[in-house]
């Protein structure tokens, strides 16, 4: 008789779930292991580094001051004198496009199927993001605006 | 046989973390596009002050700056709602009080954006309708 009532109700109880105490995924799975475990890592430390570059960058820049209508030369060799700011800028830079261009790949993983499609977009991100970063790192470390004497107080 | 709606969330079989999962994916992309045009614009820099206050002269149009109020928007959205993420992940008994987690991140970004909006907007407002505000 127990043995009975016990099949009647067992299939309106919820099936244990593996994913966790809500029963479903509240964000992204945590990769097992390997590379997939080392870039989901990496995601979230640069993103506590990025907490205060990027957010401290876009408060000073864009809405602290002036916002952007004081930059220009000037301002950026004036900025630029200080080897912090310039060690900011060249983490911020280099972290940002890290950061933004695993985002792409994990976000081209899901929309793009086609393996040779996923491989030419992957591939043009990280060809875009390398010569950025050279192109940032130098201008950000050869600067030197006294090679226009007279525009920079 | 009824339409099948959705258990748990607003769309199609969604699960509570869509929308900011959604937010989270579009504010990323827009920031890593946007970037990829800043990394440019500001190596000009090094070309002289000729070429570099001609690029930054492109910011002092109020389109313009109603984008840059975006992006600013689109930073701050991401990095609040990635600190919900690494909460979740790092401290996954906290998915318990996922709701509450999720109306504090909307909250902080709303009203971290208050004063920006203000900011930002009284720029906007004079360049476009030259308001003194």
């Amino acid at each position: 008789m127990a043995a009975r009532t016990d099949t009647r109700i067992a299939p309106e109880q919820p099936p244990p779930s593996p994913r966790g105490v809500l029963g479903y995924r509240a964000g992204r799975e945590r990769p097992a292991g390997g590379w997939e475990l080392w870039t989901w890592l990496f995601m979230r430390i640069s993103g506590i580094v990025l907490l205060f570059l990027a957010v401290g960058h876009v408060l000073i820049m864009h809405v602290g001051g002036e916002g952007v209508s004081r930059v220009n030369f000037a301002f950026v060799a004036t900025r630029w004198s200080s080897p912090f700011w310039r060690t900011w800028d060249w983490a911020l830079l280099s972290l940002a496009l890290l950061h933004g261009i695993n985002g792409l790949r994990v976000v081209v993983q899901d929309y793009v199927r086609p393996v040779a499609w996923r491989f030419a977009v992957n591939m043009l991100f990280y060809v875009v993001g390398f010569v950025l970063f050279v192109l940032g790192t130098v201008v950000v470390f050869t600067f030197d605006p006294s090679r226009w004497p007279g525009v920079a107080r | 046989m009824a339409k099948r709606k959705s258990d748990v969330g607003t769309l199609y079989k969604g699960s509570p973390g869509q929308w900011s999962w959604m937010a989270h994916r579009i504010t990323g992309v827009a920031v890593i596009l946007f970037l990829f045009a800043h990394v440019i614009d500001t190596a000009v820099v090094g070309w002289g002050p000729n070429a570099y206050n001609r690029v930054t002269a492109v910011y002092h149009n109020w389109v313009v700056r109603l984008l840059e109020l975006g992006l600013v928007a689109a930073v701050l959205y991401h990095a609040i709602n990635g600190v919900k993420i690494m909460i979740l992940d790092f401290w996954p008994s906290t998915a318990r009080h996922f709701k509450v987690l999720s109306i504090l991140t909307s909250a902080v970004f709303v009203l971290s954006m208050v004063p920006i909006v203000w900011i930002m907007g009284r720029d906007i407002l004079d360049l476009a309708f030259h308001w003194n505000l």
